[in-house]
């Protein structure tokens, strides 16, 4: 069962198509490869007995899962890193989108811009997020803050590369229609860039998850980040692992989510006879 | 019958990097309302340039382009391409909308000219469909039917059925002549078939190569409604070749 990919994004990373290749198997593939690690770790730590605090068993992870679920305690902490990863997303995709437009249709203000841009880049993002911390403070709004700005630059191009992309002789049409600048913008301009914008969406979806996370690990007090730091501190692994798989459930959804809008907006794309 | 339009002295130079450009020169010509005027050149010449300037998408460098309306009155005016330039995410019911919506006109009343639009064209089938789905001659009529659904004053063609097989190409420009029978506008159409220009048009203007003027003009008095058949007309020959030694 091979699914044909919609729409494979140039800009994508490695990394992303991995995650492609993950969701295009539909079922049992996965199911068989999950079952096969799953097997592997346990018979390793059968067989190697290593300490608990380097390696604990499936098993003990997933009675973690279940007790940090029963007393609500995995819920309270990543229902705080989602609502990060969520608000930086949209608060990122938000300003990114809306300068990307001004940026795609002036150049003027894109050669203005670009070094900035382009500098911003090269500060990782790890190395400042301690300074966002102690400006912001230790709360959600820093965490908010960090992955608004990782998401930012890669919807920023994706943005730029989609208005600029809209097809010249479809804009003579609407000016020989004597279309309005907004209903080039709704009728033209924003159809014809969406499938680019998904796709910036969801790589943005993934680099916010890694934002909220690395705030978290600078300071804070709640979070799946604070939790990968208490388990750690406390040689509590299995916490770790159960962290660790909530954040991957998470950034897979998000990723999933944005395919599944990508889709739906470009279903004439696949439309053959 | 009053001028509905008429270009004087009109020129258009681009600035190009390998320097000036002179697309088109000196061309002056009026079009009576309702006037079906073909324009005929080798390809390459500012045919479409001056398509271009009439439809105020390009300013010109020279010469003025003035439409017999009220002063301060936009004449309404469709367009159609040689490529069809359908939006692939709309339908082709939604295409054929579109300069509906942009006018603001209300959905039931849009609805019911394109139905009717898409019945003339014989597409009913295709509402539904997506542009990628269709042929090349169902997606021209698609760009036809937005072209009329406007009922604009002035249609301008260019070359609307150029990436289309001859016979699509015969079946079409009579298809088109049926159209504009049932709805008279005024239309400027740029082609390279001479049978084509005169089963259409009331007049012939022969563009030369670049920078494109006038150098002939023929009215074509054969009457109307004209057919299919009217090609093979003693009449229609006579004219073909009339036409063509002026091209000469």
């Amino acid at each position: 069962m091979i699914k044909q990919p919609v729409s494979e994004h140039k800009s994508s990373g490695k990394r992303h198509k991995t995650l492609e290749k993950l969701a295009r198997y539909n079922g049992w593939l996965v199911v068989v490869s999950i079952l096969l690690v799953l097997a592997v770790w346990s018979l390793g730590v059968q067989w190697g007995k290593p300490p608990a605090f380097l390696l604990p068993s499936p098993q003990a992870v997933w009675d973690k899962f279940v007790s940090t679920l029963a007393d609500g305690s995995l819920l309270r902490h990543a229902s705080v890193t989602f609502f990060e990863v969520l608000a930086g997303l949209f608060f990122g995709s938000l300003l990114a989108t809306c300068l990307g437009y001004f940026l795609a249709k002036s150049s003027t203000l894109e050669k203005l811009l670009s070094p900035y841009l382009v500098a911003s880049q090269a500060i990782p993002l790890v190395a400042i997020a301690p300074l966002l911390i102690i400006w912001f403070g230790p709360g959600i709004s820093s965490k908010i803050l960090i992955c608004a700005l990782i998401v930012f630059f890669p919807v920023l191009v994706n943005t730029i590369i989609g208005f600029r992309g809209v097809p010249e002789n479809l804009r003579d049409l609407m000016v020989s229609m004597r279309a309005t600048r907004w209903q080039k913008l709704r009728l033209l301009e924003i159809p014809a860039a969406l499938p680019i914008l998904f796709g910036g969406l969801r790589i943005g979806a993934t680099l916010s998850v890694i934002g909220a996370v690395v705030g978290e690990f600078v300071g804070s007090d709640k979070g799946l980040g604070f939790l990968i730091n208490v388990g750690r501190g406390q040689f509590d692994t299995a916490l770790v692992f159960v962290a660790i798989f909530t954040l991957i459930f998470m950034a897979l959804s998000l990723y999933g989510l944005a395919m599944l809008a990508e889709k739906r907006s470009t279903r004439w794309k696949t439309a053959h006879h | 019958m009053t001028q509905f339009l008429e270009v004087d002295h009109l020129g258009m130079t681009f600035n190009g990097a390998e320097g000036e450009l002179m697309a088109v020169q000196d061309v002056s010509f009026t079009l009576a309302e309702q006037e079906f005027l073909c324009v005929l050149g080798p390809s390459g010449s500012g045919k479409s340039t001056l398509l271009r300037l009439i439809a105020g998408l390009i300013k010109p460098t020279a010469g003025s382009i003035q439409f017999g309306c009220l002063p301060g009155e936009q004449p309404s005016i469709s367009l159609v391409f040689q490529q069809t330039n359908l939006m692939p995410w709309r339908t082709v019911m939604q295409n054929i909308l579109l300069p509906l919506e942009l006018q603001g006109i209300d959905r039931d009343q849009a609805l019911e000219r394109a139905n009717a639009m898409i019945h003339l064209v014989g597409l009913e089938e295709f509402a539904q469909a997506w542009p990628s789905e269709l042929s090349g001659g169902m997606a021209q009529r698609v760009a036809i039917a937005r072209a009329f659904i406007a009922e604009p004053d002035l249609l301008l063609l260019d070359e609307p059925f150029g990436s289309l097989d001859a016979l699509t190409r015969e079946r079409m420009g009579a298809e088109l002549l049926n159209i504009w029978q049932s709805q008279r506008t005024a239309v400027i159409m740029v082609t390279h078939s001479i049978s084509e220009a005169l089963l259409l048009s009331d007049r012939v203007m022969v563009f030369s190569p670049r920078p494109a003027t006038i150098v002939a003009e023929m009215k074509v008095d054969l009457p109307r409604p004209r057919q299919e058949e009217t090609r093979y007309d003693p009449e229609f020959l006579k004219y073909a070749k009339l036409l063509r030694q002026a091209i000469k």
